[in-house]
């Protein structure tokens, strides 16, 4: 018989007490200075928990919560709608450069102040996000390439130029991202075949690049949003060549997939997300400091190393290796989406970009 | 036991909770989405409180009619298909023994547990050059060489009645176990073969019965926004796939409601036809 059975109640009282030791961390934690951070939910909210937050507190003593922020534009129609009720469901948040854009539009951006983020000298200029007036709307978070990969089984040669997705030879073999606002193909077009994302400055260089672009369909087997299909059928070598993540080719590639990641002639696309303050946040102070302190080139190159984002600063300020840097980003000039016609024209390119993909 | 219409305001109590749920949860949200509908798009913001039908306009074109037109001729032939499987398959599960019957309708249950992603990814592997089915026809001897059958309209169609065939068995159950065996019976002593008598016999007496099925799968599979997606290419794509891309990717909030509202209205006007037409159909 057993006589130390446990009593099922006293096990629910031990939980509970357990509970709220484990809870009481938090609730000391929160008397003192603190900084919600928005993030990319999944793999970046959790690699920024595990190799930046800590070292950030322990410097500065400010305690950060971080949010996972939704992909897409939800997060940004949040802030938004939040910042109207006077309400920041997080103070500093990682918004994508379209995102950027369109939250300037309502001011919802509180300018910041660069004499207070002295480490911004090092930011590279692309990464100092501006209103048309000149004030400062966010500054260079993290950058990442999509680049032209392969499955090496197949493709025993690396491709070297764009021009691989019009091969007839490619012929239903690969794999782009389905949106015209994500897979950016139409600067890819201006740069590969019209000398540059300039020649998108008007309508008719834009229907240029739609009919260049609709030569790549017969290709393309596809078009994908979830990025988890993509890289499984890359892997797989069941659609062997597309474009993709640069950082996490890199890391499928280092463990013994069958992939390549390769940074074209004409360049990888880069995109970048932005820190950015809401207006409604009462934490300037701190995110401030929080901004000044992720652009410290030592932090941007913790970052290439544990996370895989290109360094937003420029790259003679870090001591990142030859190879560590070339495991990230590299020096052939990136090709720089054009955010401006995703917030100007975007239904236009929207629809047309449907028409050309679905028709 | 007659059951008595309520008298009092105290007899209609039970009804207020089920009701206020439903306004809470249903009528106030689809309330909202009809008024977004009508707002005003700021390109590069997000829209403003206005009374404009430029979301509506946007929509009647010929390649909106086009998906339009896909979705709702994607949904019918999941329905047609689901219900031809099912009426034979459940028809014989009620035939069989309880203990039988029990391990089939777990089974059943057991896909309606699996969510839109696992089974569109499972479907995709199944189809795939690498991995897929094809690689045991060529195993056997029957094909030359493995070949991916997806991304393809059979591949959509496949995952989406695979999806949609547990509820299409699950709605049709009830219905054939109270069937009178006598029916069959009746019509097997007559003389009839055990098929002419399913079809004269068993079909006829489940007509309602198959009308609601075939309306329950149609409106479940309009839905879809992830197979079509995981398995289909670009012009498999259902309306909702766009609906998503507005309200999500584009933030175009009022024409995505729009979009949705309009499917909305085709969906019971179809129904309307189907519940008219079924009561001409008994009236002759």
């Amino acid at each position: 018989m057993i006589t130390t059975s446990i009593k099922r109640r006293t096990l629910l009282g031990a939980g509970l007490a357990g509970a709220s030791m484990l809870a009481m961390p938090s609730i000391l934690r929160a008397q003192d200075k603190s900084l919600k951070v928005g993030v990319y939910g999944g793999y970046f909210k959790d690699s920024f928990d595990k190799n930046i937050f800590p070292e950030f507190t322990k410097a500065t003593g400010i305690a950060v919560e971080s949010i996972a922020e939704p992909t897409g534009e939800a997060w940004l129609v949040q802030l938004e709608q939040a910042a109207r009720a006077g309400q920041a469901p997080a103070d500093v948040s990682m918004m994508s450069q379209v995102a950027m854009l369109k939250g300037q539009s309502t001011d919802l951006w509180t300018p910041l102040d660069t004499a207070k983020i002295k480490n911004a000298s090092n930011l590279l200029d692309r990464f100092v996000n501006k209103y048309p007036d000149g004030r400062i709307a966010g500054i260079g978070a993290v950058s990442w390439y999509i680049t032209l990969v392969t499955n090496t089984d197949v493709y025993k040669e690396a491709p070297t130029s764009w021009t691989a997705f019009w091969d007839p030879a490619n012929a239903d073999k690969l794999g782009l991202l389905a949106l015209v606002s994500n897979s950016f193909l139409l600067e890819v077009t201006a740069k590969t075949f019209f000398g540059g994302t300039n020649a998108l400055d008007t309508e008719e260089g834009l229907l240029k690049a739609f009919d260049k672009l609709a030569e790549v369909k017969p290709n393309v087997r596809l078009w994908y949003r979830d990025e988890a299909q993509f890289e499984q059928s890359l892997k797989s070598g069941e659609i062997p060549m597309g474009q993709y993540y640069h950082d996490v080719t890199g890391l499928a590639a280092a463990d013994g997939h069958p992939v390549r990641s390769t940074f074209p002639k004409e360049g990888g696309i880069q995109d970048s997300g932005c820190w950015a303050l809401s207006r409604a946040s009462q934490k300037s102070e701190e995110a401030h400091i929080f901004i000044d302190y992720m652009c410290q080139p030592s932090i941007q190159a913790t970052l290439s190393r544990k996370v895989g984002t290109s360094p937003t600063v420029k790259r003679e300020v870090t001591d990142l290796t030859d190879k560590e840097f070339a495991a990230v980003s590299s020096d052939i000039e990136p090709i720089i989406p054009r955010y401006d016609l995703y917030q100007t024209k975007s239904d236009w390119l929207n629809q047309k970009w449907t028409e050309l993909i679905v028709g | 036991m007659r059951r008595e219409p309520p008298q009092t305001l105290g007899d209609y109590l039970p009804l207020l909770f089920p009701a206020a749920m439903l306004t809470i949860f249903f009528v106030v949200p689809f309330g909202t989405m009809i008024a977004v509908s009508f707002f005003q798009r700021q390109q590069g913001g997000f829209y403003t409180p206005a009374f404009v039908f430029d979301n509506y306009a946007r929509f009647l074109s010929v390649f909106f009619g086009g998906v339009l037109g896909f979705s709702l001729m994607l949904a019918v032939i999941v329905a047609i298909c689901c219900v031809m499987l099912a009426l034979p398959f459940t028809y014989m599960l009620t035939r069989m023994a309880r203990k039988v019957q029990v391990v089939w309708l777990v089974a059943l249950l057991s896909i309606l547990s699996l969510s839109e992603v696992i089974i569109g990814f499972a479907w995709s592997t199944l189809f795939s050059r690498t991995a897929g089915i094809t690689n045991i026809l060529v195993a056997l001897g029957i094909m030359e060489q493995a070949k991916a059958l997806t991304p393809s309209f059979g591949a959509v169609l496949t995952g989406m009645v695979y999806q949609a065939f547990p509820y299409t068995v699950l709605v049709l159950f009830p219905a054939l176990v109270r069937l009178d065996p006598t029916l069959t019976e009746a019509a097997r002593t007559l003389g009839a073969s055990p098929l002419k008598a399913f079809f004269t016999v068993v079909v006829p007496a489940l007509r309602n019965t198959i009308t609601a099925t075939l309306i329950m799968v149609f409106i479940f599979a309009l839905g879809s926004y992830l197979l079509p997606q995981l398995l289909g290419r670009p012009q498999h794509w259902t309306l909702s796939v766009l609906i998503t891309d507005q309200a999500i990717y584009q933030s175009n909030m009022p024409f995505a409601a729009a979009m949705a509202v309009f499917l909305v209205l085709v969906t019971l006007g179809l129904v309307a036809l189907t519940v008219i037409a079924g009561r001409k159909g008994e009236a002759a």
